[in-house]
C-alpha cells in the first residue's frame, strides 16, 4: 500500500506545483548574522539582471549609509516609499500598491522579516512579498537565520537575543535560498572596522552575539536550514515526477498543547521533529472541566500555540474529555499516532501528587508510541503567572448537605432503638450520595466527614464523645468514612462527565437547530437574517452578513442592526470576497479592522461574507468555540448555495414553461387554421367541378391558395423570431429542389415561362429540404408577382471557386437602388406592391431560413438589363462532393 | 373501378367535399369520423382504399396505418404541409401515398387511381412495368428506353427496380437505402442522390428537369407514370 501511495503524486503536491508555476519566484539571501553582506549580494544580482535587460525595480533597500552599497543602488530604479505617521515618528514603508501597479519582472526588497508600521495592508513585509508573488512578480530579499520561525528558540537559546520578527518556515521551503557566508573572523574584523549595522535588539548583548563561537553556531544553523529547504524542494520535485525514493511513510506526531507557558517553544520543537522525521503532525488540546476555569491569559496562550501550530503546518484537534490523560490517550489511539510530544511542566509536587504526572501516565499507558518530553524553556518574555479563576466554593450546596446530614442524624436517633446502630451508618450514606449528585465533590466530601463525625458522636459508644471504645466500631467507622469519600468521588466524577456530555450535546443540538432553521428559509434575505441572529446568539458576538451588489459591498443583515462600516472594513470585506480569505481582526490581512470577515465559499464562488465582532479586546471567536463556528459557517455557506441554485432552477423552469406554451400555440394554430382552409379549397374545387370553371372559381382557388401561403409565412416567421428553428441537415440535389418548387407553383407560373438552368452535374448541397423549398417558393413566387406576363423567370445554378450560387432571375422592374439590403427586413414592400398583395414577410423568411442553414442571400439588379436577381449562395464548406464513397457494384 | 373508398376525417366539411369529388369520379364512398368507426368501416367487405386523415380525435391516425394495411386496403394519408416526419412514418408503416392539405381534388383523384391500379395489378407475374418511354423488366433485369436497351450499373438498376415496384407512388429514402445498400447505410442519402443522378442522365430527356424520376423533398422518390 505504501508503494502505490508514493508512486502517484498527491493532489496537494500537484496543486502546490501548479500554484508555484503561476506565482513569482522568491530568492532569499540568507545570512548567519547582520553584516555578512546579504543586501550587497542582493543588489549585485539585481544589477546583473538589469544588465541582462530584465525589468528590475528596487522596492525597499536599507543601505545604512554604506558607500559601496549605495553605489550598487545607483543604476537601479527605486520606487519611492510611502510615509506613515506613527505618533511622533514618521516611518517609511514599502509602497505595495505602487509596486503592484508598476509590475516589474523582478523586485528587490530588503529585510524579509520586517514588521510593517500600523496602517499598512499587512502586518508583515513577508506578507507584502507574498502578495507581489501572487501578482507574478519575482522577488529578491534578505533574511537573517534567527528570523526563521522554527529556529527562533534555538537561536535565542545561545545568543541570548530573541528577535520578535519571524518568518514562517513554509515560505522558506518554497524559495530559492542563497547563503551569504562570511567566516566569523572576517565578520568580527568588519565589525571592528565599523562596517556592520547592528540591529537594536543586539546592542545589549553585543559582545556575546558577535563572539566567534556564536557566529559559528549561527553559520552552521544557516547552512543546515538551507540544506533542509533544498532537501524538501527536491523531495517535492521527486514526488511530482512520481517516483519517490525512500519515503519514511506513516509517521504521525501528536503534540499536547496546554495552558502552561512555553507552548510556542514546544510547537516549534515539534515542527523540527516532524520535519526531520518527515511526519505529519497534529496539535491537540484537551478540554476538561478544568478548562472552563482557565483565566484570560492562560486560554490566550492555548490559542496562540494552536495558531502557531496551524501556521507551521499542523492539523488541529480539540478533544473534550474528563482528564488530559484520557483525552490524549483516546486521540492517540484513534489517530494511530506514532509519537507524542509533551512539555515537562513545572507544577508543584503537591499538584502532581494529587493529579498524577501526565508524563508518567502517558509513558506508562501507551504501547508502541514514542513519547518525547520537551523541557519548557525559560524565555525572556514570559513572566506572567498563571491566574486561575478558582472554582467557586459552593456554599449553598455544602449547607444543604450539612442539613441533610442533620436530618439523617435526627431520624436515626429516633429509630436507633429499633434498628440498632449498625444500620445507622448505612443511613448516612444517603445524604452523602445525595449531596454528591446534586452539588458535586467538595460539598459531598465535607458532608461525608461531618456524617462520619456525627455517627461517631451520636451513635458509637461512648455516645456524645468523639472517641470509640469498641475496636469493631472503629473499623466500621473507618469503613463508613472510606465508603462516603469513595462514593462522593465517584458520583462527583460522574456528574462532571455528565456535564461535559451535556455541553457537547447542547452544542450539537445548536448546530442541528441552526441547520433546521436555515433549511426552512427560502430567500436570500431571510437566510442572511437567520444566519446573523443565530450565530450572534450562539457565540455571543455581533454579526453582519455582506453581499456584493454591482461591485459594491452591501450589508444584507446584521445583529445588532445598523452597524457602521468604515473604509478599512469595506476594504477587508472586498479582500475576503476577492481572495476567499479570512481578513480583519487577528488575521494576516488588514488587522486594524474591528471586524473579522469570513467568506462563505461555495461551488458557485464566494456568495457572501460573514463579519463577526466583539466589543472587548481579544479575538471575536475564542479557540474553544472555533470548531463550532467553522461548522456553523459551513452550514450558512451551504444554505446560501442552496438558495442560489433554487432560484436558478426556477428561472430555468420559467423559461421552459414559456417555450412549451409557444410550441403548443404554434401547433394548434397550424391545425385550427389549415382545416378550414382545406375546406375552402375543396369547396372551390367542387364548385368548379359542378358548375364549370369560371372567373369566380378561379379567383376563389387562387385566393385560397394565397391565404394558405400567407398563413404559412406567419407561422414560419414566428418560429424564426422565437429562434425555435430546428434545421434538419440533409444532402440535396438542387435539381430536385428546383423542380419541386416549380411544380408547387404551377398555378402561379401560368403566365410566365419557367426556365431551369441548373446543370445536373452541380455538386450536392447541404440544406434543410423543407426550408429550401420554402425559400425557393418565396423567391420564385415573388418573381412571378413582379415580372410582367409573358416574360420568363430563370433559375440558374453556377459553381464557383468558393461555392455554389443558385439565382432566380426575372425581367421585372428591378429593385430600387440602394434599397437592396432593406428588402430582407420584415414588412418592407417595394412601391406598387399593393396591387399584388403579400404580407411583406416573404423575404424576411427567406433571410431567416438562409441564415439558419448557413447560406447567404443577396438581391441585386441584373447587370445585363432589366430585372432583378435573387441569389442564394452555398459556401464551399456546405457542398458535398458527388462521388464521395458511394459504393458501386 | 367501382370499389369502395372510405373517407376518414373528423371535419364534416372535408368529408362532404371529398365525397362529392370522389363520387363524381364514379367511386362508391363510405365515411368515418373517428378511428374506431374507421376500423369498423375498413373491415367491411368491398372497401378497397382508405383516405386517412392523421389528426383524428380518439387516436393518432398513424396507428391505424398498419392495422388497415393488414386488411389489405390501399391507404392514402391526408397530412398538413410541414409534417415531413409524419409523412415518412406513414409511408414506412405501409401507406401507399400521401396528399397534403389543402389539396387539389384532381391531384387526390389521380393518386387514388394510381393506388387502386397498383392494387389490382398486385402480384403481377409479368414483372414488366412501364412508365413513359421506359419499360422495366424486373425478371430479366433489363431496362428499355424507346425500345433500346439501356445499360445501368447494378445500383442504378436496383434503385429503378425498387421504384418500379410501386409505380406512381412515393418510396421513402429510408426504404430505398435499406433495400439497396442495407441497414447500415440508411442515413447515407448521398448515395441515393448520386445514383439517382446517374439514372436521370441515362433515362430522362432532360436530366435537369426530371419528369420520370421525381423527388418529393424530404420524403423520397417516385417513378412517375405521367
Amino acid at each position: 500500500m505504501i508503494e502505490s501511495e508514493t508512486k502517484r503524486p498527491s493532489p496537494e503536491t500537484l496543486l502546490k506545483q501548479a500554484r508555484k508555476e503561476a506565482r513569482g519566484r522568491l530568492k532569499i539571501f540568507l545570512g548567519a548574522a547582520p553584516g555578512v553582506g546579504k543586501t550587497f549580494e542582493m543588489l549585485r544580482e539585481g544589477a546583473d539582471l538589469l544588465a541582462q535587460g530584465k525589468d528590475v525595480v528596487v522596492g525597499i533597500v536599507e543601505t545604512h549609509g554604506r558607500a559601496d552599497t549605495e553605489k550598487l543602488v545607483a543604476p537601479l530604479e527605486v520606487l519611492p516609499r510611502i510615509e506613515i505617521e506613527h505618533g511622533p515618528h514618521k516611518l517609511t514603508e514599502l509602497d505595495l500598491d505602487a509596486m503592484l501597479a508598476r509590475k516589474p519582472k523582478i523586485a528587490l526588497i530588503d529585510e524579509f522579516a520586517h514588521s510593517n508600521a500600523p496602517g499598512c495592508r499587512h502586518p508583515k513585509r513577508w506578507q507584502d512579498i507574498e502578495e507581489l508573488r501572487d501578482a507574478g512578480i519575482d522577488v529578491l530579499t534578505t533574511l537573517n537565520i534567527q528570523h526563521v520561525e522554527s529556529l527562533n528558540d534555538v537561536v535565542a537559546g545561545f545568543t541570548r537575543v530573541r528577535v520578535r520578527e519571524t518568518v514562517p518556515d513554509a515560505i522558506l521551503d518554497d524559495a530559492e535560498i542563497e547563503i551569504v557566508d562570511l567566516p566569523p573572523d572576517e565578520l568580527i574584523e568588519r565589525l571592528k572596522a565599523g562596517k556592520v549595522y547592528i540591529p537594536h535588539e543586539a546592542t545589549r548583548a553585543l559582545g556575546h552575539f558577535f563572539s566567534k563561537s556564536n557566529l559559528s553556531a549561527l553559520r552552521e544553523l544557516a547552512l543546515r536550514r538551507a540544506a533542509q529547504a533544498v532537501d524538501l524542494q527536491m523531495l517535492d520535485h521527486v514526488r511530482i515526477a512520481g517516483d519517490a525514493g525512500n519515503w519514511a511513510a506513516g509517521e504521525r506526531i501528536v503534540v499536547a498543547v496546554g495552558d502552561q507557558p512555553g507552548g510556542e517553544a514546544l510547537i516549534r520543537a515539534t515542527k523540527r521533529l516532524a520535519d526531520s522525521m518527515r511526519a505529519t503532525w497534529t496539535a491537540v488540546t484537551v478540554e476538561t472541566p478544568r478548562s472552563a476555569t482557565l483565566g484570560y491569559e492562560a486560554s490566550g496562550r492555548i490559542a496562540a500555540s494552536l495558531k502557531l501550530a496551524s501556521e507551521l503546518g499542523a492539523a488541529l484537534a480539540t478533544i473534550p474529555a474528563a482528564s488530559v490523560i484520557e483525552g490524549l490517550r483516546a486521540h492517540i489511539l484513534e489517530a494511530k499516532a506514532t509519537a507524542v510530544v509533551i512539555g515537562k511542566s513545572r507544577r508543584s509536587w503537591w499538584f502532581e501528587l494529587r493529579h498524577g504526572s501526565v508524563v508518567d501516565q502517558l509513558v506508562r499507558g501507551l504501547e508502541g508510541v514514542a513519547v518525547h518530553v520537551m523541557p519548557t524553556s525559560i524565555t525572556a518574555e514570559t513572566g506572567d503567572d498563571e491566574t486561575r479563576t478558582s472554582r467557586p466554593f459552593n456554599v449553598s450546596g455544602t449547607g444543604i448537605g450539612l442539613l441533610l446530614v442533620s436530618l439523617t442524624t435526627a431520624a436515626s436517633l429516633a429509630v436507633a432503638s429499633v434498628i440498632g446502630i449498625n444500620s445507622v451508618d448505612l443511613l448516612y450514606l444517603i445524604p452523602v450520595i445525595a449531596t454528591a449528585t446534586l452539588y458535586g465533590l467538595r460539598p459531598a466530601l465535607i458532608a461525608s466527614v461531618v456524617a462520619a463525625l456525627a455517627y461517631n458522636f451520636f451513635f458509637l459508644p461512648p455516645v456524645h464523645t468523639f472517641t470509640i471504645s469498641d475496636p469493631q466500631n472503629a473499623i466500621t467507622f473507618m469503613i463508613l468514612t472510606g465508603v462516603a469519600v469513595f462514593a462522593s468521588q465517584l458520583t462527583g466524577r460522574l456528574k462532571r462527565e455528565a456535564n461535559i456530555g451535556a455541553r457537547t450535546a447542547t452544542e450539537n443540538a445548536a448546530i442541528a437547530a441552526f441547520g433546521q432553521r436555515l433549511a426552512v428559509v427560502s430567500d436570500e434575505t431571510g437566510t442572511a437574517v437567520t444566519v446573523c441572529d443565530e450565530i450572534a446568539a450562539l457565540l455571543g458576538v455581533s454579526t453582519m452578513l455582506l453581499a456584493r451588489k454591482d461591485g459594491a459591498v452591501e450589508v444584507i443583515a446584521s445583529q445588532p442592526p445598523n452597524p457602521s462600516l468604515g473604509p478599512l472594513d469595506v476594504a477587508a470585506a472586498d479582500w475576503a470576497f476577492e481572495r476567499s480569505e479570512t481578513t480583519g481582526r487577528d488575521t494576516g490581512t488588514l488587522t486594524a479592522s474591528d471586524w473579522q470577515f469570513h467568506p462563505l465559499a461555495t461551488s458557485l464562488g464566494v456568495l457572501a461574507v460573514l463579519a463577526v465582532g466583539r466589543n472587548e479586546r481579544g479575538t471575536p471567536i475564542p479557540p474553544d468555540k472555533r470548531i463550532l463556528f467553522t461548522t456553523l459557517l459551513g452550514q450558512a455557506a451551504l444554505a446560501h448555495e442552496r438558495i442560489r441554485l433554487e432560484s436558478q432552477a426556477r428561472d430555468i423552469g420559467a423559461l421552459k414553461q414559456r417555450d412549451d406554451l409557444r410550441a403548443t400555440l404554434l401547433s394548434s394554430i397550424g391545425h385550427d387554421l389549415k382545416t378550414p382552409l382545406t375546406a375552402v379549397v375543396a369547396a372551390a374545387n367542387t364548385l368548379s367541378a359542378e358548375h364549370g370553371e369560371s372567373g369566380t372559381t378561379r379567383t376563389l382557388k387562387a385566393e385560397a391558395r394565397r391565404l394558405r401561403r400567407v398563413f404559412d409565412d406567419l407561422v414560419e416567421m414566428t418560429r424564426i423570431e422565437a429562434e425555435a428553428l430546428v434545421v434538419r441537415h440533409d444532402v440535396l440535389d438542387l435539381t430536385d429542389a428546383v423542380v419541386a418548387a416549380g411544380q408547387d407553383l404551377k398555378a402561379e407560373l401560368i403566365a410566365h415561362k419557367l426556365v431551369l438552368d441548373v446543370p445536373s452535374t452541380l455538386p450536392l448541397v447541404d440544406a434543410d429540404p423543407r426550408m429550401l423549398h420554402h425559400v425557393l417558393i418565396n423567391l420564385i413566387g415573388n418573381a412571378a408577382k413582379f415580372a410582367p406576363a409573358g416574360t420568363s423567370i430563370t433559375i440558374e445554378g453556377r459553381r464557383s471557386l468558393d461555392g455554389l450560387a443558385l439565382a432566380v432571375l426575372d425581367n421585372g422592374p428591378g429593385l430600387p437602388s440602394g434599397g437592396e439590403a432593406a428588402l430582407f427586413n420584415r414588412f418592407t414592400r417595394v412601391e406598387g406592391d399593393d396591387m399584388t398583395g403579400g404580407t411583406g414577410l416573404g423575404l424576411a423568411i427567406v433571410k431567416g431560413f438562409a441564415d439558419a442553414m448557413g447560406l447567404r442571400v443577396t438581391a441585386s439588379n441584373r447587370p445585363e438589363g432589366e430585372g432583378s436577381r435573387f441569389e442564394i449562395f452555398w459556401p464551399a464548406s456546405l457542398l458535398r462532393k458527388p462521388s464521395a464513397g458511394a459504393p458501386e457494384a | 373501378m367501382t370499389g369502395q373508398i372510405l373517407i376518414v376525417d373528423d371535419e364534416p366539411a372535408i368529408r362532404r367535399l371529398v365525397r362529392g369529388a370522389v363520387e363524381r369520379a364514379g367511386f362508391g364512398v363510405a365515411e368515418a369520423a373517428n378511428a374506431a368507426d374507421a376500423l369498423a368501416a375498413a373491415s367491411r367487405d368491398g372497401c378497397e382504399l382508405v383516405l386517412l386523415d392523421l389528426g383524428l380525435p380518439d387516436r393518432d391516425g398513424i396507428e391505424l396505418v398498419p392495422l388497415i394495411k393488414a386488411m389489405n386496403r390501399a391507404i392514402i394519408v391526408l397530412t398538413v404541409r410541414d409534417a415531413t416526419v409524419e409523412k415518412v412514418a406513414a409511408l414506412d408503416l405501409g401507406a401507399d401515398d400521401y396528399v397534403v392539405k389543402p389539396f387539389d381534388t384532381d391531384e387526390l383523384l389521380a393518386r387514388i387511381r394510381t393506388a387502386l391500379r397498383h392494387r389490382i395489378a398486385g402480384a403481377s407475374a409479368s414483372g414488366l412495368t412501364s412508365a413513359g418511354s421506359i419499360t422495366v423488366d424486373l425478371l430479366a433485369h433489363r431496362v428499355m428506353r424507346s425500345g433500346l436497351e439501356v445499360r445501368l450499373t447494378r445500383k442504378e438498376f436496383a434503385l429503378l427496380a425498387e421504384l418500379a415496384r410501386f409505380p406512381g407512388r412515393v418510396v421513402t429514402h429510408t426504404q430505398l437505402l435499406r433495400t439497396i445498400w442495407g441497414e447500415a447505410h440508411i442515413t447515407d442519402v448521398e448515395y441515393l442522390r448520386v445514383t439517382m443522378r446517374g439514372l436521370r442522365l441515362k433515362l430522362e430527356d432532360d436530366p435537369a428537369v426530371p419528369v420520370l424520376l421525381q423527388n418529393e423533398p424530404g420524403i423520397g422518390y417516385r417513378l412517375s407514370a405521367e
